[in-house]
């Protein structure tokens, strides 16, 4: 049912959320003009919002100066890997926790969401010490291994939120017309489950690509994506914060672009089985 | 073929048993209805023919065969739910199709079938829909049809028709009892809904907690119902269970009498009483009549068009023939 809102309210509302939109994009706003500004105009006091002279210099020297391209072919790979290798295990986990519960399951889901709580630096030594042991420190196996333990916990209640929505009659029916284990599965589970795979893949993949604890403290070279790309431009070397931009918003776009195009995709799958 | 024989079938979820050992016979062709009321396990005892539940004891035999153990899948029936179940993410003629792909028949021979199908249930026009485009009783059909193409031993309904609404329900009725007829299928039907099996079949079992109460043909039921439970059961509106007094005088812990069994006469009568709500049907009157003397009010049944009112008094005489006796266990008397 519409509720009678005034109009003063309405304008209220409709104000405060793009303040605090704004507020929240302000720094990726800023941190993209700053890349188009010379080195001296991005440290200017007072800072300048538009009217400066627009440059795509910084892009250039950090181009020339790191491998882009690499950095992304590693966080690709990365996010990619973690987020199919993910899937694999989290759907047939998911699918016998919602269609054939035991007595443990709700405990094991809790397990599994508690063990988001643990801080991360907490393991961090032990993981790395493992990691040196087994020669895989910086390479990209072990930390698509890594991502994908970290994410799966969020996987496996995604998809398991997502098949507690498909009625179980309808997997009986199959069952009755004839259908083996395998055919209910790929004719009937799967294909009704696609909204709900396809968000939680899209999700991960913004996860394990914003990653930064464990990429940056598991790699040096070979195995370094965006993130480290980052975090180089923040060395010592001086301030360049002009360049640093340049740097993250050259490792923010591609996900960025991904997000805003799959953000239908990605709010009806966080928000699926809330609303009727 | 379709002859399926329960033999001492139990089930129990942990520690709560809802189906004590149970036998009961089905032959080729029967449209059997199993009716009670909400709780009573006749959806569970439907699943475990089906085998979408595992029997906890007993053995089930299907033509002959032991099923007890087998998977839904290789019993050879079909089966209808509440719900339609239908799958949404594909055609009208997938859906029918699934079963016919799923026995590996080649595409010719499942286009022959489904168009076959489809003819028969008036669905030609809807074949490339998706079951979210269809009305309820269309889906209802689309979930027959389904049943039907591969031929079954056996259909298996689940409270069907609950989800439509009573105009409809009773087209389907007859349509499914038409198709009963055509295909002379062995049919087991679950309802709450007494009218639904008095109507449709040719055998009720009346359940109650997972016993049977009763097995037999409608009239079979409505004439001589085995105790208390089934005579209220069957029936509708249901009969009028008098105990006291009144029944002692027929030897009996509990007398009953059904409302179309109670004439309603000027003066005299057996009893005497006053009118509370009455249903008017046209075809038929229904009077809730208040006895002195008895603990729940009566229903009798007069013609469409009868002269009484509201704390009207009124005669009523029972049909001597038509009285049911049961002992204090609620058991028949003979």
């Amino acid at each position: 049912m519409a509720r009678a809102v005034t109009t003063q309210r309405k304008i209220a509302f409709t104000a405060l959320a793009w303040i605090i939109g704004l507020a929240i994009f302000f720094p990726i706003l800023w941190t993209i003009l700053t890349s188009f500004k010379t080195e001296a105009t991005a440290i200017a006091d007072p800072p300048v919002f538009f009217n400066f002279d627009w440059t795509l210099e910084n892009y250039t020297v950090v181009q020339e100066r790191s491998d882009y391209m690499r950095y992304l072919w590693n966080s690709v790979v990365l996010a990619v890997g973690s987020t199919i290798f993910g899937i694999i295990i989290a759907v047939p986990a998911a699918w016998s926790m919602a269609f054939v519960p035991g007595k443990r399951t709700k405990d094991v889901l809790m397990w599994m969401l508690s063990t988001k709580m643990l801080p991360a630096v907490g393991v961090l030594y032990p993981i790395r010490l493992i990691l040196i042991e087994l020669g895989i420190l910086d390479s990209k196996g072990a930390l698509i291994f890594i991502l994908m333990m970290i994410n799966l916990p969020i996987i496996i209640w995604m998809l398991y939120t997502y098949f507690r929505e498909i009625p179980g009659e309808i997997l009986e029916a199959a069952r009755m017309d004839g259908a083996t284990l395998k055919d209910e599965i790929l004719y009937v589970l799967t294909p009704m489950a696609i909204p709900g795979i396809a968000s939680t893949v899209l999700l991960n993949i913004i996860l394990a690509w914003n990653e930064a604890f464990w990429t940056l403290t598991l790699t040096t070279v070979d195995a370094a994506p965006l993130t480290a790309f980052i975090a180089s431009y923040s060395s010592p070397e001086g301030l360049f914060y002009a360049k640093l931009s340049a740097a993250s918003t050259m490792a923010i776009a591609p996900i960025l672009i991904l997000g805003w195009f799959s953000q239908k995709q990605l709010v009806r799958g966080l928000t699926f089985g809330a609303v009727k | 073929m379709g002859r399926i024989t329960l033999d001492k079938v139990r089930k129990a979820f942990g520690d709560v048993e809802v189906i004590p050992p149970l036998d009961l016979r089905i032959e080729d062709g029967e449209f059997v209805v199993f009716v009670g009321p909400s709780g009573c396990g006749k959806s569970t005892l439907l699943r475990l023919i089906a085998g979408l539940e595992d029997v906890s004891g007993g053995e089930i035999r299907i033509d002959g065969t032991d099923a007890t153990n087998l998977s839904p899948a290789k019993r050879r029936l079909a089966m209808v739910f509440q719900s339609y179940a239908l799958y949404p993410h594909m055609s009208v003629r997938k859906n029918i199709a699934f079963p016919l792909k799923m026995a590996g028949l080649d595409k010719a021979e499942i286009d022959k079938r489904v168009e076959g199908a489809a003819k028969v249930l008036n669905l030609d026009s809807y074949l490339d829909r998706r079951p979210g485009q269809l009305s309820g009783g269309q889906r209802q059909r689309v979930a027959i049809g389904r049943a039907i193409v591969r031929e079954p031993s056996a259909f298996l309904f689940d409270e069907p028709l609950s989800n439509l609404d009573a105009a409809l329900r009773v087209g389907m009725r007859l349509e499914i009892s038409e198709l009963h007829k055509r295909l002379a299928t062995t049919m087991i039907y679950v309802t709450h809904d007494q009218v639904e099996a008095m109507t449709m079949a040719d055998k009720i079992v009346v359940l109650q907690a997972g016993h049977i109460e009763q097995v037999g043909s409608p009239l079979e039921l409505y004439r001589t119902p085995r105790n208390k439970f089934v005579a209220g059961f069957i029936g509708s509106p249901r009969m009028n269970l008098i105990e006291g007094p009144e029944a002692a005088k027929h030897d009996a812990h509990t007398i009953g009498i059904r409302p179309e069994h109670l004439m309603v006469t000027p003066e005299g009568g057996t009893w005497t009483g006053k009118i509370g709500v009455s249903e008017h049907l046209g075809s038929d009157t229904f009077f809730h009549v208040t006895v002195p003397g008895f603990a729940e009010p009566l229903t009798v049944r007069a013609g469409g068009e009868v002269d009484l009112h509201y704390d009207d008094e009124i005669h009523l005489t029972p049909d001597p023939a038509q009285i049911h006796r049961f002992d204090a266990e609620g058991l028949r008397l003979a």
